[in-house]
């Protein structure tokens, strides 16, 4: 038997199905046909555990099948991977918001989110809020934001001033923490109170993502055991020097990717 | 007393301690973290920790923005 995933559901066939037939079958009005995360036109010969998502744009699919829909384009056996993992994300300003959106996207199944600050309107240049969130505590905002984009994934919400003692109490039992502030003295601080008590959970750090210089020394490199560097490491937000959408966003990504290819297993050597 | 940090050779008296060093170096010890010998050093453990002969560094000095 050839067992097939279409739009998250497992089905037999006695002999090799092709595509194009799956989708005559249970939606012909798909105009959008997706194999194994890649959209195709061909009529391909399926194999024994491809995924086939069909999909009618501008329909709204029904509850049960939406999870799998916004996933279709996923890499095959990130989904599964994800879903179960814990993420925790310290600040959300230019870095920790946007991790926040590219994880949610992503179905990390838990985000644990902490900050103690309301949106106010030199945040929008860089964080990912609305003019009509100003006023609003980070957390709340960006709960609605996620919760906006991908509904399956939960959040968990710590409006507080993270501190030493409450960081490890907070993130002690995520799977990956990304340290996501704003102020060189509290990235150290995080940075010494995990590895005190909590040396086995993985960190992705930030230092570095100031101005408008170049992209590409924008680099994730390793520190110690389990603590990753995003960043050029030199360049501090300062009078005349500041933090903007494009640059912050790139370090943000280059964080988010690296979370995520920790919950992949695929981070370990000295550069990723 | 040779020691290496951030993989550059370094002398340093004997009895140094990371906090000295950090110093030594022109950092601030409120916005670096330590790895000494494959370990970050834990926070206010810089002055109690006498660095010996052979020590490997890693001294991470971040800056602000995000």
């Amino acid at each position: 038997m050839y067992k097939i995933k279409i739009n998250e559901r497992f089905v037999e066939f006695p002999d090799a199905p092709k595509l194009m037939e799956v989708r005559a079958k249970f939606k012909p009005d798909a105009d959008l046909v997706i194999h194994n995360g890649f959209p195709t036109p061909d009529n391909l010969l399926l194999a024994d555990g491809d995924s086939v998502v069909l999909i009618r744009k501008g329909e709204k699919p029904p509850k049960d099948e939406l999870e799998a829909l916004i996933t279709a384009r996923h890499t095959p056996g990130v989904t599964e991977k994800v879903k179960s993992a814990r993420v925790g994300i310290a600040g959300l300003g230019g870095l920790g918001s946007s991790v926040a959106i590219a994880l949610a996207r992503v179905g990390v199944g838990e985000l644990v989110l902490a900050d103690f600050d309301v949106v106010e309107p030199s945040n929008l240049n860089r964080q990912q809020y609305f003019v009509d969130q100003i006023g609003k505590p980070k957390v709340e905002a960006m709960d609605e934001n996620l919760r906006r984009i991908n509904p399956y994934v939960r959040n968990v919400l710590h409006r507080v001033v993270l501190d030493a003692k409450n960081i490890p109490e907070i993130f002690g039992g995520v799977d990956v923490l990304v340290e996501a502030f704003d102020t060189a003295e509290m990235k150290a601080v995080l940075t010494n109170a995990m590895a005190g008590s909590c040396p086995g959970v993985p960190v992705v750090v930030s230092s570095g993502v100031a101005g408008h210089g170049p992209s590409n020394t924008i680099t994730t490199s390793k520190f110690s055991n389990n603590y990753y560097v995003v960043g050029d490491r030199v360049t501090e937000a300062a009078a005349g020097v500041g933090l903007m959408a494009p640059r912050v966003g790139v370090a943000a990504h280059h964080q988010a990717n690296c979370v995520l290819r920790l919950l992949l297993g695929e981070c370990g050597s000295e550069s990723n | 007393m040779n020691i290496t940090v951030n993989g550059e050779k370094m002398d340093i008296p004997e009895g140094t301690s990371a906090a000295e060093l950090i110093g030594v170096l022109g950092l601030s010890d409120k916005r670096v973290a330590v790895e000494l010998n494959r370990v970050i050093l834990q926070a206010g453990s810089f002055a109690g920790t006498v660095l010996g002969e052979g020590d490997t560094l890693e001294v991470l000095s971040f800056v602000g923005g995000g």
